[in-house]
This record gives C-alpha cells, structure tokens and sequence, in this order.
C-alpha cells in the first residue's frame, strides 16, 4: 500500500508553479528510491527545484524516513536518514550541548535538502557550507546502485552533490561533524544601520569579532537610506550568562487561510519595512536571545507562503562579489527598487571561502536575497533584468530559490556547469534523474 | 519503565517509542521485518533509551511467535511492566472487498491474532505483579461505517475485547489502554485524502503517554476525534446510508 505511488499537488515554498505529481512515501527510503526520478523532503526550496521533471515520473518523499542511525557523543559525529528534519535535530540534540555546524534560516528542512541545497548560514564567513561538515554520503544513484560517498570515496560524485540540487543521485543517510555548543542560548546584539556603506562596513567589521552575522535591509528605501536596516551579531552563550533552563518549545501559530493578492500591496510593504526599522529604536541592543528567534524568525508562523496570496511569490538570492565602493550591490538594490521590486524581506550576508561542492552557490562577496509576491509578466521580467547585472558583475544566484532564470543566464554565470554536468553524465547516462528545474536550467529531457 | 514494543519501527508505534526513549526507557522491540530493525534500535537509543536495546522476530500473522518473542523480552529485560501494541494491518475497503484472502488475513491480524498477542502479554504483565498494556485499536471500530467495514469490525471486536480487559482485570494492577486513532497522518494512510482533524504521529503519541501515565481505559488521538466520533455514533442509520463518511 505505502510504496504505491500516489497523485498530489506538489509546490515549492513559493507556491509557483504547481504540478499534479506522482509521490511515492514510506519509511523505507532505499525501496521508494529505486523507482522515483527526484527525491524531495519538506518542499522548502522556493521554485521548481524539488518538482519532478514530468507529471508520470514518481517523486521520493524523504520524510518518513527520519532515523539518527548513529551518533558518538565523543566527537559529535552523527549519521541520519535523509528525512529527518532539522527540527528534531534541534529538538534532540540542542539541550544537549550540540548543534547542527551550519543551519539555513529554517527548521523546516530535511537532512538531504541540506546537503542537496548545500545550505548557508549565518556563520559561512567562517564555518563555510553545510557540505563543508559532512563527511560522508550513502545515496542511491541512477543504475539503482547504492554508493558510499565521501572525500576519499567516489570524491567526484561526492563533491557534485553537495549542491546538486538532488540530480547526482537519492540521498539515503548522511553522516556529518555536528558542533559542541557551551549553551543553548545565543548572545546576540543588534544594531539600527543608517545605509548600505554602513551596512556593508558593520558585517565586515563584525565578522571579525562574531561567528554569526546577517543584516536585514530595507529595501523600499532610495537615495541616501538606500540600503538602511538592522545588523545582527550572534554567538553562543556561555554558561554564566545564559538562563538556567534550556529554552522552551516556541508556540507557533497558523496562518489561517490564503491572503487576498492586493494584501501585499507597496503600502502594506512599506508599512511593515519601516516599523520594521524604526522597532529597533535604540541604536545598539544585546542580550540572551532565544536559539529558536535568532535563527528561525519566521518559523513561528505556519505556512507563512499563504500571505502572499493565490499568484504565490518568489525569493531572488545572490551573491554578488567584493568591491571597495560597494557599487554592485548599490547597484543591484538601485535596479530591484526601479524595476518595481518590492519585498517585505531583504537578508544581506557577507559570504566566506567557495566551498567543496561542485555547485555550492556561496563565493567570497555580497549575498543578497529578497522575497517579492509574484507578478505573470512583471516578475520574470524583473529576474532577466537582475540575472543580467548580477552575470555583469562576475556574480551568481542560488536555485534553491530560483523559478524563473532562464538557462543561458545561468550558464553565463556558472563556469562550473560543464564539470558538474560531466559528473552527471557519467552516473547517469539515461537522464533518470531529473527535477523540473533540470529541465528549466540543465536542458534536461522534459 | 520496562517495555515490549510491537510494532515500534513505523508510524505511532516509532513516535511513541520515540517519547518513551526521551524518558530514557528500556525497550524491547518485536518486529516482523528484522532486516531493518537495527536502525530502529539505534534510533531510539541515540534519542536517551537505555543501552542496548535488544530485538526479536514476532509476526502478527504467525501467533505460534507471541509466546517466545515475549519470553525473550523478559529475560532480556529481566521482566517487563509495560507492552505497547501498534502492529496491525490496513487495506482499503475497496481491496478488501475484491480480495478475499487478503480480507481474511486482515480479518485475523487485527483481531484474533492482536487478541492472542494480548492474552500472552496479559498472562505475563500479571504474572509480574501488573502494568500496562496499551494496544492501537482505531476509530473505524465505532461504528459500521462505509469506508471502513471490514477493517472496522475486526477493530471494533478488539476495542470490545480491551474493555473487557480492563473490567476484570483492573484490580489485580492491569491497566489495559484501548487507544482509538482516527485518521492519522502516516505510511499507512499515504496517499488517502486527509480528512478535518486529520493527526501527526508526534501528537498522538503524546497524547497516549499522557493516557498511559494517567491510567485511563481508553483515549482517541487526536482528542477532537472523540467528538466526532460522539456525532457519528448518534447518527440515525438513514443518514448512514446516504453519507459516505
């Protein structure tokens, strides 16, 4: 019963595009894989990358496949099926002093779309990508074999996997270093930023004195604010400064049905950016923070996608490389703002080292992302015009997010691809793994 | 706690466990599929159960496996005080209808076999001076139900057969919890529609260990489901006929 396919809306995060799918869903990943063309968690990616490439090729979901097989409380060292999600990671582990070595800006995403992805944090100027940790791979590649991979084994295919995006092949159970923590508190400070030199200037400075920096930007604001916002510093709380206790379970809350489109016109947009800003009305503020609202802040919103309405909405994320005068990404926030971009969210990261995998977006330089409601001929508009500033300026964008760049934008901006599309060929000659997003980017079979 | 688990390695049975682990708990698992078992075993004892936990083979469509796979799970645990019971079968009623042996298979897995796993592990659990035993029936049991039918009456003659339990032998320290999920999101029901008030795993086993620790006879996860279930029972048969709930 479990292990025959069945019909389901799939989407993204985003909730653009949607297909009619095929999914096939047990506890025992290594059987479902053997007949799915795409391997999918908890569907976090925002456009088309955890869709499958056509309506009658089955889906893997990850899910109920949530095992730690094995963790050594000497060295930190953990192994896990794919499905678990971080959630219960943060759930089992955080009162006991560990943490996963890099997390995204949410907890809603499984162990394989980590490494799929090859997630980014709030500490990649120093601790790099996700794929950085990992040590070893189990994946279920095309022919239906099963292959341990890791730096020493099958390095190619190791490499191309972290941030493969899922089309080197299913991942079944990763084993990674998780971190030791002194608490599970955060001591955090965060600082009200009057425009995008101050910006830029506070996450260079900061990242020399804290493991975890982001800003968050307005970016509605022109000419002079251009670029104003709120930077935040972390690090992990020692035992003398932290409470007690360990931190409580957050009650989360429901988004209770689909917003009307309109109730995220400019105004509303502008309304929440500015009381956004002008909250943080002390210059400087620090102190214990909860884990769960330094890293997850919107978490506490269920299905937080339905504010953005029946047309569903989109994130643009960059990473755009040094310059002294900070002219890309001026440039880049310049051109969002005319192009008729507006977003509730701009996040602003200073990215480290380009780590191992093959794809792995983040380069030493500017990452900049925004969310913005989607608009049928305004948005992909929008997307070609920042694709071509962001190739202008030797930059690239993260799929994970990605729904509408167009395939010779992006190989434009990825000189990587041949090597990563080599690696694909020689595990996968037949093309039986695929995503609608290969099909979209990669010139896969549709 | 000390406690036997059958069918401990998906769905409920595998979030319970999990909240039994937490507690740091000796388990011992009983399971069909060995094969796979281990990772289970590893699971929960990484999650705080208390090491190592042991396993046997036990097949709910093989009664002759009861007796020897709870001997076991005494000896390695130099007895036991608690039996969970999750192991059961589930076919729609469609497959059922056009698949007599299958229906017959159901039919014995879910009630007479569930029922002689009980009667050993009751034997046992009172031989120890009492304890729990807490077994997954369903709210398909409730009433005759389209949907529902065949697997429904094999759940019904269980919940009947657990509440007798509990009328005898509550006095001599055997709490017998009938547990009555109604549609819960798992392996087992992947693919059919959810339907309103549809559970997580993860909720209804908190709410049993919360049954368990109170001692209560009987518990529906997720607790809305014993107001719908109040409606459905009063429900006139003519309107049992026209809907299809």
């Amino acid at each position: 019963m479990s292990q025959q396919p069945y019909r389901s809306k799939l989407e993204g995060w985003g909730r653009f595009p949607v297909v009619d799918g095929l999914v096939l869903k047990s506890e025992n990943l290594a059987a479902i894989t053997e007949r799915a063309s795409l391997s999918r968690g908890l569907g976090r990616s925002y456009g088309d990358s955890s869709l499958p490439a056509r309506a009658d090729s089955p889906v893997a979901d990850t899910t109920l496949a949530d095992r730690l097989l094995g963790f050594d409380p000497a060295s930190g060292l953990l192994r896990a099926e794919a499905g678990v999600s971080l959630l219960e990671l943060n759930r089992v582990f955080l009162r006991r002093g560990w943490f996963v070595p890099v997390s995204p800006g949410t907890q809603f995403v499984t162990l394989g779309g980590m490494v799929a992805s090859d997630v980014h944090g709030k500490n990649h100027h120093v601790d790099g990508c996700f794929g950085e940790h990992v040590r070893s791979l189990r994946l279920r590649v095309a022919d239906s074999r099963i292959i341990e991979c890791s730096d020493s084994l099958e390095q190619e295919l190791f490499r191309a996997t972290l941030g493969g995006m899922g089309l080197t092949g299913h991942v079944l159970e990763v084993e990674f270093q998780m971190r030791a923590i002194p608490t599970p508190w955060i001591w955090g400070e965060s600082e009200r930023i009057a425009n995008l030199d101050a910006m830029v200037a506070g996450l260079k400075t900061a990242a020399r004195d804290w493991p975890m920096t982001v800003g968050w930007v307005d970016c509605l604001a022109r000419g002079a604010a251009l670029g104003r916002g709120i930077l935040m510093k972390g690090r992990w709380a020692e035992a003398n400064e932290a409470p007690d206790k360990p931190p409580s379970l957050k009650r989360r809350f429901r988004v209770p049905f689909q917003f009307p489109s309109l109730a995220l016109c400019k105004p509303s947009m502008k309304a929440f950016n500015l009381a956004y800003y002008w909250k943080h009305i002390q210059r400087v503020r620090h102190g214990i923070v909860h884990p769960d609202s330094f890293f997850y802040p919107l978490d506490i919103l269920d299905d937080w996608n339905l504010i953005y309405g029946r047309r569903g909405f989109t994130q643009y994320q960059c990473v755009l490389p040094h310059a002294d005068d900070n002219g890309p990404a001026r440039r880049f926030l310049e051109l969002f703002v005319s192009g008729g971009g507006m977003g509730f969210l701009c996040v602003i990261k200073d990215c480290g080292a380009e780590g191992k995998g093959m794809l792995s977006f983040p380069r030493p330089g500017m990452s900049i992302a925004m969310d913005f409601p989607i608009h049928p001929t305004k948005t992909p508009a929008l997307v070609d015009r920042l694709n071509e500033l962001v190739i202008a300026e030797g930059g690239r964008i993260y799929l994970t997010k990605d729904t509408f760049t167009r395939p010779e934008h992006f190989r434009a901006m990825e000189p990587r691809l041949d090597a990563f599309n080599a690696v694909r060929r020689k595990w996968d000659p037949q093309g039986r793994i695929s995503s609608a997003q290969s099909v979209r980017l990669l010139g896969d079979h549709a | 706690m000390k406690a036997v688990l059958f069918g401990a390695s998906k769905g409920m049975g595998r979030a319970l466990a999990r909240l039994l682990a937490a507690r740091g708990a000796q388990l011992f698992l009983l399971e069909h599929q060995v094969e796979d078992l281990e990772s289970s075993a590893r699971d929960l004892e990484i999650r705080g159960a208390a090491t190592p936990i042991k396993t046997a083979y036990c097949d709910l469509l093989q009664p002759a496996t009861f007796g020897p796979a709870l001997d076991q799970a005494r000896r390695e645990l130099g007895g036991f005080d608690t039996v969970v019971v999750t192991a059961g079968l589930f076919a729609s009623q469609e497959k059922l209808e056009n698949d007599p042996q299958l229906a017959a298979q159901l039919l014995a897995a879910d009630f007479t076999n569930t029922v002689l796993f009980c009667e050993e592990a009751r034997k046992r659990l009172l031989g120890g001076g009492g304890g729990t035993l807490c077994v997954f029936s369903s709210v398909a049991g409730e009433r005759g139900r389209k949907p529902v039918i065949l697997y429904g009456a094999a759940k019904a003659g269980l919940s009947r057969y657990l509440e007798g339990l509990d009328h005898k032998f509550r006095a001599q320290g055997l709490k017998t919890l009938c547990v009555k999920p109604g549609f819960v999101k798992t392996g087992m029901t992947v693919g059919l529609k959810p339907p309103p008030f549809a559970g997580t795993p993860d909720e209804v086993a908190r709410r049993v260990l919360k049954a368990m620790d109170r001692g209560w006879p009987e518990v529906y996860v997720p607790a809305m489901w014993r107001w719908v279930m109040c409606v459905i029972r009063n429900l006139p048969r003519f309107v049992m006929r026209i809907i299809k709930f």
